[in-house]
């Protein structure tokens, strides 16, 4: 086994809350067309700060919130609405499994 | 090379409709989502799900599959015949999940390595490098004041003869202070390489706690179950709590039942705004193994006259 050493200080940050990016940044990073962010946009799925498409920041976490949007869309057949609802649920349910635990209890 | 059962793997038979395939792939489909699915084994039975689901849903290669298949049993050991594909012509067509190059070798040898590989845009000389993820496991003490960890990474890459070998990575990173469960560090550039002129890709850390002995997490608050004396509830009493931070007192209102909820305020993770740390009371019986304890027990049995069951009408 290899082992490649990096042990030189990186640059961090926590990526939920201080990453931002513009609209163009999340279409690059996701390989997909701008109107596919604005139509994730208008279901919900991604909240971005400013009013108009050119001045939309969006926070860190919409990244991961777009590719698992893109990949229930395509994988399961189903609309954007659909995803919308499905991450939403997600959300919830994984809410109620910390609380849960925090709770004590058991699943 | 094992010969994969693609009907098996979508549990229909084998003169099913095209119809048919498509709903079992469907209901599978959510049934084994990763990012969906609570199933342990989700991410790779997804994988052959697609792959089988590639197959069978496209008639021409359905039929490629059929004409090879009929002799073989999944799981066997399989042995292409010299040009057995030759005189089906494949049209392509969009994948419909994962990446070509996670197919099988089964597939492969049938369909080929590049079928479909990549998207549109994939081979631009800008192209970022693909972003890699990585979950690691941190104790919640170094979220709340931060820390510096060594972090070993398995990264699957190809040896100079195109063998995929695990290689070991070793990073020196630090825990930003109040990072929880679930958020992500992100390390610029130290994804994959991109193209030319293409940056490198990023590597995104998911953060996971190790299990506390203390504390339970909740997003930012903390929950520490206390034990506490039957007297120290019934009289109220000051007592000491361990928290992240070090120990605070903690006043117990008299007449505490057990369960009650009290909040250390801003004791919980150091993020803006700090969390809290719920104290869950719980009362503790002392053991009454001695006669002097016994008969205390038996004071109180006759003094108090005590029914912990009124509410049940007993």
């Amino acid at each position: 086994m290899n082992t490649e050493n990096n042990l030189s200080q990186l640059t961090i940050c926590i990526h939920e809350e201080q990453t931002q990016l513009t609209l163009a940044d999340l279409c690059r990073a996701c390989s997909i067309h701008a109107d596919e962010i604005i139509a994730l946009v208008e279901v919900g799925v991604l909240e971005p700060q400013g009013r108009e498409p050119e001045q939309w920041v969006f926070i860190g976490d919409s990244l991961h919130r777009a590719r698992k949007a893109l990949r229930l869309q395509r994988d399961l057949g189903i609309d954007f609405a659909g995803a919308a609802l499905v991450l939403e649920l997600l959300d919830e349910i994984a809410s109620l499994r910390t609380r849960l635990r925090a709770m004590g209890g058991e699943l | 090379m094992e010969f994969k059962d693609y009907y098996k793997i979508m549990g229909v038979a084998r003169d099913a409709t095209q119809d048919e395939i498509k709903r079992a792939y469907r209901k599978l489909a959510r049934k084994y989502h990763p990012d969906v699915s609570k199933e342990p084994d989700a991410e790779a039975r997804f994988k052959e799900l697609g792959e089988a689901n590639e197959v069978l849903k496209d008639t021409e290669k359905r039929a490629a599959y059929d004409q090879l298949g009929a002799n073989y049993q999944g799981g066997q050991t399989f042995n292409p015949p010299p040009d057995w594909n030759a005189g089906f012509e494949y049209s392509g067509g969009k994948s419909a999940g994962g990446d070509a190059a996670d197919y099988s070798d089964f597939f492969a040898s049938m369909f080929g390595r590049d079928f479909n590989a990549g998207g549109a845009g994939r081979a631009s000389p800008h192209a970022k490098g693909e972003d890699h993820h990585a979950k690691v496991l941190i104790d919640l003490e170094d979220s709340y004041h931060g820390a510096t960890r060594t972090i070993t990474l398995r990264v699957p890459a190809m040896d100079t003869q195109g063998h995929v070998v695990t290689k070991e990575r070793v990073l020196n990173v630090s825990i930003p202070k109040g990072i929880r469960e679930g958020q992500h560090i992100r390390l610029s550039g130290q994804g994959s390489a991109g193209s030319a002129t293409g940056k490198a890709g990023d590597l995104y850390l998911e953060i996971e706690f190790r299990p506390h002995p203390l504390y339970r997490v909740d997003g930012r608050d903390l929950y520490l179950d206390l034990p506490v004396a039957p007297w120290e509830a019934a009289l109220g009493a000051t007592v000491k709590v361990p928290t992240l931070g070090g120990i605070v007192e903690l006043k117990i209102p008299e007449g505490s039942a057990s369960g009650r909820k009290m909040r250390l305020k801003a004791r919980g993770i150091p993020s803006n705004p700090p969390g809290d740390c719920y104290v869950i009371l719980s009362i503790a019986l002392p053991p009454a193994h001695t006669e002097a304890a016994k008969e205390l027990y038996r004071k109180m049995a006759h003094d108090l006259a005590f029914n912990p069951r009124t509410k049940l009408g007993v």
